[in-house]
């Protein structure tokens, strides 16, 4: 029938279209592998005087802000998937985005953030992190946080506890501020790097933020303090059961059989910890917990 | 046939001075010659083709999404339809040939802007390196992005007003240069079900971040040969594709 | 000899409404044969679905069954262009043309020589008088003018058969009749032609034979003369009436007032009774005349009480 003449048009369409798709993703791949190269950013920045960048927004200063702080998430995002320790350009990047929008407080925040931790995580530069949230403090002197976001670097990242601890007590001095400012302040010139306090400031960190990336990363940070102290308290029972027995505990089950714990315990993610035959304890490698101090051993 | 309809599509874009633009082209690259030496040193010829590719892809893109969707959405809405389609012409070949007259005009318009360029680039730097080649490669790949982005205006204006069509074309053309990111995006959220979501659509979209060689002819980096011939081919896959959606829902339609 | 025209249960089914689609048949079932060489007049009052009709014969739009051939070839087919012109209703063309690039336009979808599309455009365009202004671009044209423009791109190509859709519209009464002087033209060429009309006169003069549309039933097919034969022959009475007399009452009813004078419509038998009645009331006679039947009678029946309105509009639209 000639009536096919329209249907035709339907069929190619109908058979030709999830061809063509097909066709196109392995094609879509070797440009992916080749246009990087061509496309890869110089890490380069035209500008970089937050002052004249003011000036030629032509009072669309905020917005501009905010695109150079996409930028920058993208720019941090982007070297992240990469596991491109190089960060050179994001200290740059929060610069121009804070000086066109002094009050943009997340980019303080997340960008201290990006800048503190160590690689493959950030960049590594708590330095560059403190000075970012000393200007923050200077253009917004009624926030009370900024203090304890200043001490907090101080005190996890560059292991100052004088300077931490002076930081909390600056900002407990501000009006509003929280009471635990003053307990931080005065915990950390007591104790320094305790575990205690440690576990009460991300325990802080944890609960005064709505970000969820923020709170998985404190998250992260608290079940691994834990498991640090779970460890050290079961290496304390395995000294304990070679004074009985003479040797060390092939498992944590040994210990509870031993009468000297009252059941196996687990880690926060619910892994039970690995004993090795050196009376150390560590963590188990299907664990998601993480730890600088706690390698991750298989069980024999 | 589909060339008789083709030529009148030019003429039409012609006779409606849509090739004024050049005329404001001009000037941009006039003035920003003149002005560039006297604001920054060393840079000039970074900034020239930098701001010279920047514009012929802005006003090929203005003019293909604002004359693309009204393609056949005119023709249908002023009944010029009519009398043409009482010729032996298939609906599919009208398609074709609108498709084909806007891509010329397009064409012509980028050709004569790259002119334009090149003056500009002469005047400040007094002489041609072998690595300006790259900046040709660039104008192709603008050119490929034009014609994609003309084959989705086509296709919508298949069916709805040049109002929506323009909301589709551009917003598809957002979604196709910030795939990468919302792909990026997705992975770095470490989200399985968001990931799988982010990667589907960054295969299914037109992937418009290949043909941003702007940067790569700006620093005079060589394009590779290869590149080019896989942008081509991706360009033509998926204007093919999105052809045949246009002829099978402008074949089945009613004509008001 | 095979036929012109095959229309075979032609039928289209248009959706209203944006959410519940409702169909509205605004073509039912229209079968009919048109052979070679004839002149064919369609017609129906307003929406009857004569545009319709021929939308669907040109492919723009598509039937809800049944189906066409015209030459032999499925209407489908695109080839069958080849010998076929088309003017469509209210035509509209690019803006930006002239008439001369038009119809060079549309020379050149059919394979003819730089020269042969020269000499054609010359001559239709002299044969549509509008010569004068074939250089001027098409959004300055009036709407006659468009209508000109239009017939001249439907015979552009010297086509077997010519769809035309209500060629007369929008013309002045020059106009009408160098409209009526082409297809009697293409007639005499042996071309067929198809026309629809609500101008009941120049269906007469000019077909073959016509069909009679409403509601989108074929009411009838015929020679004009055979549907005119239906109808009873009948008389018109004008008269004026002195100061101070009144109507005889038997004919108060069919009179009709215009100014001073009154006119009576009444079948041959019953003349002399009527004009007993108005010599009794010592009225004037103005005159007494044959009225010849025509298809608007016919139609007039065929529309019948509800659509009546209608019907008296199209009879105010004949010449
Ligand atoms: N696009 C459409 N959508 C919905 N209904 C339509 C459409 N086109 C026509 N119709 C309906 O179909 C019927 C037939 O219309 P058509 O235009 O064929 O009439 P016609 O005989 O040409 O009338 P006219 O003498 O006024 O030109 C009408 O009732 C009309 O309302
Ligand atoms: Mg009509």
């Amino acid at each position: 029938m000639k009536q096919s003449g329209r249907k035709r048009n339907i069929w190619a369409a109908a058979l030709g279209i999830p061809l063509l798709l097909a066709a196109a993703y392995p094609l879509q791949r070797r440009i992916d592998a080749r246009v990087r190269t061509v496309q890869q950013e110089k890490d380069e920045l035209m500008l970089r005087s937050g002052r004249v960048l003011k000036k030629l927004s032509l009072g669309y200063d905020s917005l501009l802000a905010d695109i150079y702080w996409t930028r920058a998430v993208q720019y941090y995002g982007g070297k992240r998937r990469d596991h491109d320790p190089n960060f050179e350009l994001l200290a740059p990047l929060l610069d121009l985005t804070t000086t066109l929008d002094p009050h943009l407080l997340v980019a303080y925040k997340f960008g201290a953030i990006f800048l503190a931790e160590p690689p493959p995580k950030g960049a590594g530069r708590p330095d560059l992190a403190v000075n970012l949230i000393r200007r923050a403090i200077m253009n917004n002197p009624e926030n009370w946080r900024l203090w304890a976001d200043l001490g907090f670097i101080y005190y996890w990242d560059m292991k100052d506890y004088k300077k931490a601890a002076e930081a909390y007590m600056e900002g407990s001095r501000r009006p509003g501020a929280r009471d635990w400012m003053k307990v931080m302040a005065a915990k950390i010139a007591e104790e320094g790097g305790s575990r205690q306090t440690s576990r009460f400031l991300w325990d802080q960190v944890y609960r005064s933020t709505e970000d969820p990336n923020i709170r998985k990363n404190a998250f992260e940070h608290l079940q691994s303090l834990k498991a640090e102290e779970d460890a050290e308290r079961l290496e304390e029972f395995a000294a304990r059961f070679r004074r009985r027995f003479g040797r060390f505990p092939a498992s944590a089950r040994e210990l509870v059989e031993a009468g000297i714990l009252p059941g196996v315990p687990l880690d926060p993610a619910g892994y039970s910890y690995v004993l090795t035959p050196d009376g150390k304890a560590h963590l188990n490698p299907s664990s998601p917990v993480t730890s600088d101090v706690l390698k991750p051993v298989l069980p024999h | 046939m589909t060339w008789v309809v083709a030529l009148n599509t030019f003429r039409e874009a012609v006779r409606d001075r849509v090739l004024y633009n050049l005329i404001f082209f001009a000037l941009l690259m006039i003035a920003a010659a003149v002005l560039v030496g006297q604001i920054s040193i060393g840079i000039e010829h970074l900034v020239i083709v930098n701001l010279g590719l920047t514009a012929i892809s802005i006003f090929g893109l203005v003019m293909a999404i604002f004359i693309g969707v009204g393609l056949v959405y005119k023709e249908i809405d002023k009944r010029t339809l009519y009398a043409l389609l009482a010729r032996p012409l298939r609906r599919r070949q009208f398609l074709v040939g609108k498709y084909a007259g806007l891509l010329l005009t397009l064409a012509v318009n980028t050709a004569l802007m790259t002119l334009g360029l090149a003056v500009a680039l002469f005047y400040v730097s007094r002489t041609f390196v072998r690595s300006d080649l790259s900046i040709l490669v660039a104008v192709y790949f603008i050119l490929l992005k034009l014609a994609l982005v003309t084959a989705l205006a086509l296709l919508f204006s298949c069916f709805s007003t040049p109002m929506l069509s323009t909301v589709f074309t551009l917003g598809l053309y957002l979604a196709g240069t910030f795939s990468t990111d919302i792909r990026s995006f997705g992975e770095v959220t470490e989200s399985p079900a968001l990931g799988a979501v982010t990667k589907f659509l960054y295969y299914l979209l037109p992937n418009f971040n290949n043909f941003n060689a702007i940067a790569a002819a700006a620093y005079g980096r060589q394009i590779p040969l290869i590149l080019v011939a896989q942008n081509t081919a991706y360009a033509a896959i998926y204007i093919t594709l999105v052809l045949l959606a246009a002829a099978a829902i402008f074949s089945n339609r009613d004509l008001k | 000899m095979q036929a012109a025209i095959e229309i075979d249960g032609l039928t289209k089914d248009y959706y209203l409404g944006f959410w519940r689609k409702r169909p509205r048949r605004a073509l039912d079932g229209l079968t009919l044969t048109i052979e070679e060489g004839e002149v064919f007049g369609f017609l129906g009052p307003n929406g009857a679905g004569k545009t319709t009709t021929l939308k669907l014969l040109m492919g723009l739009i598509f039937p809800t069954s049944g189906g066409a051939r015209i030459l032999g070839r499925a209407i489908e087919d695109v080839s069958m262009h080849h010998d076929v012109g088309y003017l469509p209703e209210q035509p509209y063309f690019y803006d930006y043309l002239t008439a001369r690039e038009l119809l060079d336009y549309f020379a050149r979808f059919f394979r003819l020589s730089a020269e042969e599309r020269r000499r054609r455009i010359g001559s239709v365009l002299d044969l549509v008088g509008l010569s004068s202004a074939a250089d001027v671009q098409l959004r300055r044209y009036s709407k006659g003018m468009l209508q000109r423009i239009g017939m001249a791109q439907a015979i552009l190509h010297q086509p077997r058969v010519v769809f035309l859709d209500e060629p007369m519209s929008g013309l002045d009464p020059v106009g009408r009749r160098e409209a009526r002087d082409i297809i009697l033209d293409l007639k005499r060429q042996g071309r067929t032609v198809f026309f629809s009309t609500h101008i009941l006169p120049d269906a007469e003069m000019l077909c073959d034979r016509v069909a009679v549309l409403v509601g989108g039933k074929l009411q009838g097919v015929g020679s004009p003369e055979q549907i005119v034969s239906i109808e009873v022959e009948s008389l018109e009475v004008l008269f004026e009436l002195p100061a101070g007399s009144a109507l005889p009452p038997a004919l108060e009813d069919a009179a009709t007032q215009t100014g001073a004078r009154y006119r009576i419509q009444v079948p041959e038998a019953q003349l002399y009774d009527a004009l007993e009645g108005l010599r009794a009331a010592r009225a004037r006679i103005i005159s007494v005349s044959q009225l010849k039947p025509t298809l608007e009678d016919f139609f007039l029946r065929l529309v019948g009480g509800e659509q009546r309105k209608h019907a008296v509009e199209i009879s105010g639209g004949g010449l």
